[in-house]
């Protein structure tokens, strides 16, 4: 069967292609894009990282989040184009080789998934509010996530995952103070 | 879901913009932040032959009060931005308060005010907030910038002043003459979900008078509805409870709400006399607490 991703990236006569620059989890990728290719294609099938889920493709839902200069964007929503000499992290760029990223800590102690399918962009709309709140109330966190949608776990184990994730790295941040 | 083919441009100055939208003669248009273009281009709602993409244009995310009191928010001004801002509701309250309830958090980090109010759409959320307080689209093109009053800027659903070849490079609303007060409430059945009714109510107050009184209402007509006439038997009064009945009575005569999943006509505009009671009487107790 052909992809979509195939169908859009396939060289066709007359049809031109960008060459873009993305640094993607801190390493630069380039690569030939047609300019409607959607960012959530280039990474699934162009760079081969399947950890961006596409749920709604309609702007929705959220499960293709990924941060774009450290802020929470659907990437069924923007133009891989767009994303020449940007940042963009995704799941597979949060932990570390053989660490956890704390908020991934906290979905695993508090019970903060169970299909799995919204969870990378949970986290990290999660991770983007941390940053930015290192202190957040349980609201602070649903409303962050209000743009999220769950069809699992009815929310209550993802707030406190982030909520653990949240006490974990302020313990942290006071360690190496 | 995938665009049809276009011609992708990444101008670096307005003026090469605008030399792209004319070069495109109303086949071309602008992206900004691409979080309803994107949706319709995918849903083939939309099909430009070329797509102008400002956001490699510098200076364009700004949102600055000038020494007259006017708030200027740049073309790539994200609705993020407002909702971070440390002054805006000290300067304009009903903005600040709109900023949060704008699509959902994701779509706020990337969505932009100016291309919000372009878009047009009757739900929308910034256009009843510039229609309540007042204040114009600057537009420039090959013959330089006009101010379009956002009364007129607007056109119909979808549609506006803007000629095919100007790109909305920022929008002014006045500050208040006097203290400014003022809120935004609006209903949706979940986050995200368009607006089942939105009220932007916006005062000058002069001590407890209401010097001047500014309404619109999203999501109960076919384009943004005007209430600035209906809520102005305000001016020159307190806020007492005959004064704010009257208004709120006002309000919800003048909307034209359908009925459809969201609700029935009646019950919409039940929500709207509710809701600019609900805003006036909150900032009657404000008032009442300051004084």
């Amino acid at each position: 069967m052909t992809s979509l991703y195939d169908e859009v990236q396939t060289p066709t006569e007359g049809v031109p292609t960008r060459r873009i620059t993305v640094v993607v989890n801190g390493e630069k990728r380039t690569v030939d894009v047609e300019p409607r290719l959607l960012l959530a294609h280039l990474l699934r099938q162009g760079l081969q990282l399947t950890g961006t889920h596409i749920g709604c493709d309609t702007t929705s839902c959220g499960a293709c989040t990924v941060l774009f200069d450290g802020r929470p964007v659907k990437s069924c929503t923007m133009l891989a184009v767009q994303a020449d000499g940007h940042e963009v992290e995704t799941v597979e760029g949060m932990a570390s080789a053989s660490e956890l990223h704390p908020v991934q800590e906290g979905f695993k102690q508090e019970h903060g998934l169970q299909c799995g399918y919204c969870t990378p962009g949970m986290m990290l709309t999660s991770k983007a509010l941390l940053e930015r709140n290192p202190n957040p109330t349980e609201d602070d966190v649903r409303w962050a996530l209000s743009g999220n949608l769950c069809r699992c776990t009815g929310y209550q184990n993802i707030v406190k995952s982030v909520l653990w994730a949240a006490e974990k790295m302020r313990a942290e941040q006071g360690e190496d103070a | 879901m995938y665009p049809s083919r276009f011609a992708y441009e990444a101008p670096t100055s307005i003026d090469e913009a605008i030399a792209l939208l004319d070069a495109g003669g109303g086949e071309a248009k602008v992206l900004s932040g691409g979080q309803s273009l994107i949706p319709m281009l995918k849903l083939r709602f939309a099909s430009p032959a070329t797509i102008v993409d400002i956001n490699n244009i510098p200076d364009l995310d700004y949102h600055r009060v000038d020494a007259e009191g006017n708030l200027h928010i740049g073309a790539l001004c994200r609705h993020v931005d407002l909702e971070q801002s440390t002054t805006l509701a000290d300067t304009h309250p009903t903005l600040a308060a709109a900023a949060e309830l704008v699509a959902d958090p994701i779509v706020r980090s990337r969505g932009t005010f100016v291309g919000s109010v372009c878009h047009a759409d009757p739900q929308g959320d910034w256009a009843a907030t510039m229609v309540a307080q007042g204040g114009y689209i600057v537009a420039q093109g090959p013959n330089g910038r006009r101010k379009i009053d956002i009364r007129e800027f607007v056109l119909g659903p979808f549609v506006t002043a803007l000629a095919y070849n100007e790109v909305a490079v920022e929008a002014v609303i006045p500050g208040a003459k006097g203290t400014p007060r003022g809120s935004y409430l609006k209903l949706e059945r979940r986050v995200g979900d368009f607006a089942t009714a939105s009220v932007a109510v916006s005062l000058d107050m002069d001590g407890d008078v209401v010097r001047r009184a500014g309404c619109a209402l999203a999501g109960v007509g076919g384009r943004t509805i005007d209430a600035n006439d209906a809520i102005s038997c305000l001016e020159g009064k307190t806020l007492t409870e005959d004064s704010i009945d009257q208004a709120s009575d006002a309000v919800a005569a003048v909307a034209e709400p359908r009925t459809d999943h969201r609700g029935s006509d009646a019950y919409k505009r039940h929500i709207v006399q509710t809701f600019v009671k609900r805003i006036l009487t909150n900032l009657a107790r404000t008032e009442q607490k300051a004084a």
